[in-house]
């Protein structure tokens, strides 16, 4: 019972990986690559890992899995976000198609 | 190796994963900006975590999470040094 939960939870995260990436691959300019890329496969590689903690259960590798699962979930949005702002103040111009940059106003308000 | 790439499901998974690879390294070597390759590079990092989980539910032994939370942790560190250093600040500022 454990073993087909845990098993549907690692497709479902392996699923995610592979659209994460696909999009990493297919979208325009950084900003959609980084939102698609980065949520996906942290929910992605989260659910593998919540996956092998349902099948190992309490176990070395199960507590261990859970600890990778959880600093992955921290620490992945706040990697994001430091790209985020890095790129922008990089100096990487928006896609055409983008409709708006909030962003241009707080952080160089004298243009 | 046959049997357990096309016959089971870990096999099926990994196939997977190491196709998610490819595509990063395709945005790695393609990607037309400094800060798209650092992306792909993250991306990348988380993924092989996810591979290292892997391994750990195909082989059984407990050493290879501890492969996956080092991998996360150096990700997640060179991530935000790359960041800081496309920024150009300082690590302190």
């Amino acid at each position: 019972m454990t073993d087909t939960l845990g098993l549907i939870f690692i497709l479902i995260g392996v699923l995610f990986d592979l659209f994460g990436c696909i999009g990493l691959v297919r979208l325009p300019d950084i900003y959609n690559r980084l939102q698609a890329a980065t949520k996906c496969v942290t929910l992605g590689t989260c659910m593998i890992l919540f996956g092998l903690f349902v099948i190992t259960g309490i176990s070395s590798a199960g507590i261990l899995s859970l600890l990778c699962a959880l600093f992955v979930l921290f620490t992945s949005p706040v990697g994001a976000h430091a790209l985020a702002r890095a790129a922008h103040r990089y100096g990487i111009k928006l896609w055409d198609g983008s409709v708006t940059d909030k962003y241009a106003d707080i952080d160089r308000p004298e243009h | 190796m046959t049997s357990l790439v096309v016959s089971s499901w870990p096999g099926a998974v990994m196939l997977v994963l190491l196709f998610s690879g490819f595509l990063c390294l395709y945005r790695i070597g393609k990607g037309p900006t400094a800060p798209d390759r650092t992306v792909a590079i993250d991306i990348l990092g988380t993924l092989m975590v996810g591979f290292c989980a892997v391994l750990t539910w195909v082989t059984g032994r407990a050493f290879y999470m501890n492969i996956g939370i080092t991998w996360a942790l150096l990700s997640f560190i060179g991530t935000i040094a790359l960041a800081k250093y496309l920024e150009g600040r300082d690590f302190d500022d």
